[in-house]
């Protein structure tokens, strides 16, 4: 049975037009998949629905054999803790240390009592040192988050992500609010993440190259479907228009691609 | 993977030797110690106030319970006796033209004051009296100054406009200090490189730059002096609607009536509010 | 053409002048102010103030009297902020869109505490004192009850302010609505929690003077008692230690300020 699992999934916020219409496809155990498409696609949606952050309006979504749907609260936070999830604009509490901010990963194992007064455990601790000297970050382990630069409170989401012993992390635009070499650093972390660890990720991303660079598979969204999925040698100019219609941005594209498969 | 697999999954890929003294988390620095502290100290002094509090033989659950009852009869049933709702609102109108008055003279003593506090246009040693002097002034209760006052004028509306006029002094001579000081020292420099006086360049410059701030924090400080005049009326004889409801309180012991003044004078400060963000939204649309 | 902004300038300026005067006139009329008499009070008190409303040797005597009071006031002041702070928080959570449980309970503690921020200090004095007379008790619960409306919509500001960022991660990685509560929203809103909090009991320092002229507590008690005498030696020294203990927590309060800020 693949890791995730989404079956014929639609979303609507209002009558007009579908957030996500019959979404369906399925991920594998420790693929790098990147989700691409134009802005106002529905990648966003498509993976806060992945871990009930939106509910979906129809369609069965199952994580590592579980169905998201019919769970109650405790069972969804059960799930959520399986479920790695990083965002664009890093969501830290800038005020605490990256220590504090990665320890918070693990509050969705701890009971109510614990995660209030952040009782963690030896082990827990040193795990979180662990993974903060893999991403680079010893010098900042007792620095605020809003001392640090964009690349570093990435990465400090990332720790926090990984802390949670998760089997899957969802990424959502990670790179977008960074530039290249930061942006470089991240994407090869989570392909570490993915290639050392078996931990699959799934990224949404508006840059195709760096999607085709670095994924095993891509899935392209536009107005809410599915116009492909494949792996990236198959990402022909054709369909990358398809995805990002007449845009004038795809035109580049497709000459950036044609230039690649040329040489 | 379980968690204990993970950490050894995770020993093997980092070269990261394990500190035996992990532990700490929550570093210690200055903002954090400062803020526990502050809380402390004051849960403490509010314990040892209850702790020495003369309750004087107050039977507090029966005198919650009264003020309940109270808040009942005030809110439930307001009816006023002593006058008509006419009457009533006559007199949120005369507390309105006081506040209008302290507003008014505040405005105009604390342009020539702000100007002279602004630090990009007056020399330091004037800005650091004149914000000093502004402090001192408003270290002194509203109600003291009036009552100061009341000595030479009487208790009445002079004494307590002149009065409740030293906050509104204060109050918007720092607010104007501080609009004046967010204009931009070039826009200053240029017009004084092409030779305009100090006086020009305020009325000129200055002035219609900030206009908007100035306008939003008097009606600010129109609303604050709607609530003083109130209270002056009812602590200082100064007449409206805060003086009804000082005698229908104290007086005449009529709750319904302190209830019908008391909802009035909630609606004239929603309403103000309401215009007030109004205005607010104007000026902002009128600047870009 | 371009003569038609200076004109539209100039009429619009003209109307609020023409408006200002028309209320100042209306307002003079209607509150009886006697314009001359108001200007020359101001003379007349400074005059006044400099040759009789200053402590003398004699004044000194009633220090033993004034300090007690004097203290009571500002504990007071604390005691009535602290507690209020902690109901306001509670109310803040409910009442703001971050942290909100549900819609309705969100909307009722909104309103309740623009209720209560709105009802003047001097309504609540003089219901409270009805029902508890004379004691501290009623100048602590006057103060109470003004302060916990000012402080919920103070708090339901700087919660919203935290944003919904770190709530939305925290929430993915499966923590419960406590575990956010304490270990995001607080942490990140505590330092402007707290400067509101000390803005209040500076408030309160100030207004609790209004409430013991009313309810006859405290150091506004000691106040009234000296000038309804025509002791006004007694009465100077009483406002200068008011205005001593105001500067100084003013002081304390800043630098506190600019450590945790």
């Amino acid at each position: 049975m693949a890791l995730l699992e989404l079956s014929d999934v639609s979303k609507y916020y209002n009558q007009a037009a579908p957030a996500l219409d019959h979404v369906t496809f399925s991920v594998e155990e420790g693929e790098f998949v990147s989700i691409i498409g134009p802005s106002g696609a529905g990648k966003s949606t498509l993976l806060r629905c992945i871990n009930r952050m939106v509910e979906p309006s129809s369609g069965e979504i199952s994580v590592d054999g579980v169905l998201s749907s019919s769970l109650n609260k405790k069972k969804l936070r059960r799930l959520r803790t399986k479920i790695g999830m990083i965002f664009q604009h890093y969501n830290l509490v800038d005020r605490l240390t990256v220590i504090e901010n990665v320890l918070h990963g693990r509050l969705g194992y701890k009971s109510t009592l614990a995660g209030i007064l952040g009782r963690y455990s030896q082990d827990e601790k040193r795990q979180a040192f662990r993974i903060i000297n893999i991403l680079g970050l010893n010098e900042q382990i007792y620095k605020r988050c809003d001392q640090l630069s964009g690349g570093q409170k990435q990465r400090v989401g990332i720790a926090r992500a990984l802390i949670q012993n998760p089997k899957i992390i969802l990424c959502d635009e990670p790179i977008a609010s960074l530039d290249p070499n930061a942006s470089k650093l991240i994407m090869d972390h989570l392909r570490n993440i993915s290639t050392e660890m078996g931990i699959t990720v799934v990224v949404n991303l508006h840059q195709v190259e760096i999607a085709m660079k670095y994924s095993d598979r891509i899935i392209g969204v536009n107005k809410g479907k599915v116009v492909f999925d494949g792996s990236p040698d198959e990402l022909m100019p054709g369909q990358i228009q398809a995805i990002y219609g007449s845009e004038p941005t795809s035109e580049d594209l497709v000459a950036e691609l044609g230039e690649r498969h040329a040489g | 993977m379980q968690f204990e697999e993970s950490i050894k999954g995770w020993a093997q890929l980092s070269d990261y030797n394990d500190n035996p003294s992990i532990g700490i988390v929550k570093p210690l620095n200055k903002a954090s110690i400062a803020m526990r502290t502050v809380l402390l100290v004051l849960l403490g002094l509010t314990v040892y106030f209850f702790w020495t509090l003369d309750y004087q033989n107050v039977d507090i659950l029966k005198g919650l319970a009264d003020t309940f009852v109270n808040f009942e009869t005030m809110f439930l049933h307001p009816l006023a006796h002593r006058f008509t709702l006419g009457e009533a609102v006559y007199n949120v109108v005369v507390t309105l033209g006081l506040a209008f008055l302290t507003t008014l003279i505040g405005g105009f003593v604390a342009l020539f004051l702000g100007l002279l506090a602004a630090q990009n246009l007056a020399p330091k040693p004037v800005t650091n009296f004149i914000k000093g002097f502004v402090a001192f002034i408003r270290a002194v209760p509203t109600i003291l100054w009036v009552l100061i006052f009341a000595v030479a004028a009487g208790l009445g509306s002079a004494a307590a406009i002149i009065g409740m006029s030293f906050h509104s002094i204060s109050y918007l001579t720092k607010a104007y200090s501080e609009s004046f000081e967010d204009l931009d020292r070039s826009v200053i420099e240029a017009l004084m490189a092409s030779g305009a006086n100090w006086w020009q360049i305020v009325f000129q410059a200055v002035i219609p730059s900030s206009i908007t701030y100035l306008l939003s924090w008097t009606f600010l400080r129109f609303e604050i002096n709607f609530a003083n005049a109130v209270a002056m009326g009812a602590a200082a004889g100064a007449g409206g609607i805060g003086f009804d409801l000082y005698m229908a309180g104290s007086f005449y012991f009529d709750l319904r009536e302190v209830g019908l003044i008391t909802y009035l004078i909630i609606a004239i400060a929603i309403v103000l509010e309401v215009v007030s963000t109004k205005i607010k939204g104007k000026l902002q649309n009128n600047n870009s | 053409m371009q003569d038609n902004i200076f004109v539209k300038r100039r009429n619009s300026n003209l109307i609020f002048l023409s408006l200002l005067i028309l209320f100042s006139v209306g307002s003079i009329i209607i509150t009886q102010y006697d314009v001359l008499k108001g200007f020359t009070s101001i003379a007349k008190a400074f005059i006044w103030g400099v040759s009789n409303f200053y402590p003398d040797v004699k004044a000194l005597r009633i220090l033993p009297e004034i300090l007690p009071k004097l203290l009571e006031t500002v504990l007071m002041s604390i005691a009535a902020t602290t507690v209020a702070s902690v109901f306001a928080l509670f109310l803040a959570l409910v009442g703001s869109r971050t942290t909100r449980i549900n819609i309705i309970f969100s909307v009722v503690s909104r309103g309740i505490a623009s209720y209560l921020r709105n009802i003047p200090l001097v309504a609540w004095a003089m219901v409270l004192m009805l029902a508890f007379s004379q004691s501290p008790l009623t100048g602590y619960l006057a103060l109470f009850f003004g302060s916990l409306g000012f402080l919920t919509r103070a708090f339901m500001e700087t919660i919203d302010e935290v944003g919904n960022n770190p709530i939305e991660a925290l929430q993915a990685t499966g923590s419960n609505y406590f575990h956010i509560i304490f270990q995001a929203v607080l942490p990140a809103g505590m330092p402007q929690m707290i400067s509101w909090l000390l803005f209040m009991i500076e408030t309160n320092i100030r207004d609790a003077t209004l409430v013991g002229v009313l309810t006859g507590t405290g150091i506004g008690f000691s106040f009234d008692l000296y000038y309804k005498r025509f002791d006004y030696h007694a009465a100077s020294l009483v406002v200068v230690f008011i205005v001593i203990t105001v500067i100084f927590i003013e002081f304390v309060s800043n630098n506190i300020r600019r450590v945790i800020l």
